[in-house]
C-alpha cells in the first residue's frame, strides 16, 4: 500500500492533482525527490546530473503561478522528471555518457527539453545512460554502471538504465528516455516501469545527441501507463526543428489510457508474435508473459497466434544498420570545436590529435560499433551486409503490415530474460546483444510500441514486461491495451513497481 | 563466413580515425569477425527484387524563408572549444611537415 504522506511514492497524475489543488507546493515535492536522490543515489547511481537549484527555481515558478491564480502551464506543471543525458539542456551539463562530452554545457535546449520547461515539467537532473545510447546494460556508461533497484547487483537495462532506475528507486516520476533498438522499453521490462517509444517522428530528434538517425525515438518512462501519456502529450507533436518530424496531430493518449483504465478490451484483436516465445526464453518470462495473455483475454479482447517470420532477421539488420549510421554520426567528435581534445602538445597534426581523442574519449563498444560500420559501409562489403540490412527492414515493415491487417495490436514479452548480472556480457557482445531482440522490430519499422510490467518472474523473482507494438500513428492502442491490463494486475497482485526492495544494500 | 585479420582492423580504425591500442586490435579482430559472422544471416533474405528501407517515413526537404535570425554569439560558440584564440577555435596544426 502506497504511504500518502510519502510524496515520492505517489504517481505523476496522483502528485499533479495534488499540486494544482494547492495541497502541496512543486517545492515541496521536488524538494521530497531531491532528497530522495540524495538519500539513494550513492546506490543506484540513476543521474549524472542533480540540478538542484535550477529545479526548485522552475518549482517555485510554478508555485507563483498557482498562487497568482493562473492555471497550470500542462497537465504536469509542476511534477518532478528525470532527463536521459541524450537532451541537450542548455547551462546543464550533457555528455551522454561519454568521457568526450565530459565538460560539455550546451548552448542551447533540445525540442523535448524546451517543451518540458514550457510545460511547467521540473527537470531534476540527468541520468546515466550507456555511452552514446549503445548498450543494453548502462554498463557502458564512463562514469559507471547504474544497478537495478531491484537487486543493485544487476543491470537495470541500457541504454536508458539511469532513466527507468530513477523510477524504480522513486527518485523521479516521470523520465524521459530514447529508443533506438529498444532502450525504453528494456529497461522499463527490467526494472517493472512503464517504457514507451512512440511512432518514429512523433517527439522530436532536434537536440538529441544522435546515434542512429533512421531508429533514435525518445519517448516517455514512467510507473503507471497514464503517466506515461501525459507525458507523451507534452512531448510530442511536430517540431519545425526536425525534418523526420510527422506533421500529425499527437494521437489522443490520455483518452486511451483513460478509456484502457474501465478495463473493457471487447471487440480488440490482439496478435501474439509466434517467433518471440521459442527457444532462448527464459521459463519465468515465457510464464509470466502467458498469464499475461490470458488476462488480455478475460478483459474481452481476442486473441490470435500471429507469424512475423522476418523478425528473427530484425537482429542482424539492426546491428548492420545502427553502426553504420553511428560511424557517420560520431564523426562530429573531432576534438576541434567542442568536448574533449587530448595531445594538443604542437607536435601532433589536427588529424593525429583526432585519433588520439577519439581513442582517448570513446569507450570499447563505441569503438566497435564505429568499426562495424564503416566496414559495413565500406566498398565491397556495402552491398552485402547494409544493404542486405535495409532489405530485410522492407520485409519486416511487410511482415507488420500484414499482421496489422489481422490484428489491432502485437504483444510478446519485452525482453527474453530478466535483469542480468552486471559485468555477465560485457565480454560478450552478441550474448548483450539478444537483450535487444524482441523490441528491435518495431524500431526498424518505425512503429509504436509499449513495455509495461507484468508481474516477476517465478525462478528470480524479477520484473517481466509485456510488450505491445502498434503501427505508426495508432500509439492510442498501445495505451488501450496496457491501461486495461495494468489496471486489472494491479487489482489482483498491486502494483508492482511497489514491491520494490527497500534500498538499503551494499554503496556502490 | 567473415575473417577479418588484424590489419583489416587497423585499417577500420584508421579510417575512423581511431588510434587503437595493439592490446585493443586484437580484441576487436575477434570480436568483430563473431559480430560479422553473426550479422552475415541477413544474406539469406535479401534478393534483388526487395526495396531496400534507409527511413521508415518518407522524407522529404523542409525548407523555410531565408531570413536573418539570432544564431550563437561568439562566446556561445566558444564556449565549449578545447582550445580558443583571439576569438577564433584553436585547432592543432593543419599540414605535415612536408607541406
Amino acid at each position: 500500500m502506497t504511504d500518502p504522506t510519502d510524496l515520492t511514492k505517489l504517481s505523476a497524475a496522483e502528485l499533479a492533482a495534488k499540486i494544482h489543488a494547492r495541497e502541496v507546493t512543486s517545492a515541496e515535492v521536488t524538494r521530497a525527490h531531491l532528497d530522495r536522490i540524495a538519500a539513494v543515489d550513492d546506490h543506484v547511481h540513476a543521474f549524472l546530473h542533480v540540478d538542484r537549484e535550477g529545479a526548485l527555481a522552475a518549482a517555485e515558478a510554478v508555485d507563483a503561478d498557482l498562487a497568482a491564480g493562473r492555471a497550470p502551464a500542462s497537465p504536469l506543471a509542476g511534477v518532478p522528471l528525470a532527463l536521459k543525458d541524450v537532451f541537450t539542456t542548455k547551462g546543464i551539463p550533457t555528455t551522454c555518457g561519454s568521457r568526450t562530452l565530459e565538460d560539455w554545457v550546451p548552448p542551447y535546449d533540445a525540442t523535448v527539453t524546451r517543451r518540458l520547461r514550457e510545460a511547467g515539467v521540473v527537470i531534476l537532473g540527468k541520468t546515466n545512460m550507456d555511452e552514446f545510447a549503445m548498450g543494453s546494460s548502462t554498463e557502458n556508461s564512463a562514469f559507471g554502471p547504474t544497478h537495478n533497484p531491484w537487486d543493485h547487483a544487476r543491470i537495470p537495462g541500457g541504454s536508458g538504465g539511469g532513466s527507468s532506475a530513477s523510477l524504480a528507486a522513486f527518485e523521479a516520476p516521470l523520465a524521459i528516455g530514447t529508443d533506438t533498438g529498444g532502450s525504453i522499453r528494456q529497461p522499463g521490462a527490467v526494472t517493472g516501469t512503464v517504457g514507451v517509444k512512440p511512432t518514429y517522428g512523433g517527439v522530436s530528434r532536434y537536440g538529441l545527441v544522435a546515434f542512429s538517425s533512421s531508429l533514435d525515438q525518445g519517448g516517455p518512462c514512467a510507473r503507471t501507463v497514464l503517466d506515461a501519456a501525459l507525458l507523451h502529450e507534452v512531448i510530442g507533436g511536430h517540431d519545425p526543428m526536425d525534418s523526420t518530424s510527422i506533421d500529425a496531430p499527437v494521437p489522443p493518449v490520455v483518452e486511451a489510457a483513460r478509456e484502457g483504465a474501465r478495463g473493457d478490451l471487447s471487440g480488440m484483436r490482439i496478435g501474439v508474435v509466434s517467433e518471440f516465445r521459442g527457444e532462448g526464453y527464459q521459463p519465468g518470462v515465457l510464464r509470466s508473459f502467458e498469464a499475461a495473455v490470458d488476462q488480455l483475454r478475460a478483459l474481452g479482447a481476442e486473441v490470435v497466434e500471429v507469424s512475423c517470420p522476418h523478425f528473427t532477421y530484425a537482429l542482424p539488420a539492426y546491428y548492420l544498420i545502427a553502426p553504420s549510421e553511428a560511424s557517420s554520426n560520431l564523426a562530429r567528435f573531432d576534438a576541434m570545436r567542442y568536448g574533449l581534445r587530448v595531445s594538443d602538445d604542437g607536435t601532433h597534426s589536427a588529424e593525429e590529435v583526432m585519433s588520439l581523442t577519439r581513442e582517448a574519449g570513446f569507450g570499447p563498444e563505441v569503438k566497435r560499433r564505429i568499426m562495424l560500420g564503416t566496414y559495413a559501409l565500406s566498398s565491397g562489403y556495402y552491398d552485402a551486409y547494409y544493404g542486405s540490412a535495409q532489405q530485410v527492414r522492407t520485409l519486416i515493415i511487410r511482415d507488420f503490415d500484414a499482421a496489422f491487417e489481422q490484428v489491432d495490436v502485437l504483444v510478446s514479452p519485452t525482453t527474453p530474460t530478466t535483469a542480468f548480472k552486471i559485468g555477465e556480457r560485457v565480454d560478450d557482445p552478441l550474448a548483450m546483444y539478444l537483450a535487444d531482440l524482441c523490441t528491435i522490430p518495431s524500431d526498424l519499422a518505425g512503429n509504436a510500441a509499449l513495455s509495461v510490467p507484468c508481474g516477476l518472474s517465478d525462478e528470480d523473482g524479477l520484473p517481466v514486461g509485456l510488450q505491445v507494438m502498434a503501427p505508426a500513428l495508432a500509439d492510442d492502442r498501445l495505451y488501450k491495451v496496457a491501461a486495461a491490463y495494468e489496471g486489472a494486475r494491479d487489482a489482483t497482485a498491486g502494483s508492482l513497481v511497489h514491491q520494490v526492495p527497500e534500498l538499503n544494500g551494499a554503496a556502490r | 563466413m567473415p575473417n577479418i585479420s588484424r590489419d583489416e582492423v587497423a585499417h577500420l580504425a584508421k579510417l575512423a580515425r581511431l588510434a587503437v591500442t595493439d592490446e585493443e586490435l586484437d580484441t576487436f579482430a575477434g570480436q568483430l569477425d563473431q559480430i560479422l559472422d553473426a550479422v552475415a544471416k541477413v544474406g539469406e533474405v535479401a534478393g534483388g527484387d526487395i526495396p531496400p528501407t534507409s527511413h521508415a517515413v518518407p522524407l522529404t526537404n523542409v525548407f523555410r524563408d531565408d531570413v536573418v535570425r539570432q544564431g550563437l554569439s561568439q562566446q556561445q560558440a566558444l564556449a565549449g572549444a578545447p582550445a580558443a584564440e583571439e576569438g577564433r577555435f584553436r585547432v592543432p596544426r593543419i599540414l605535415g611537415e612536408e607541406q
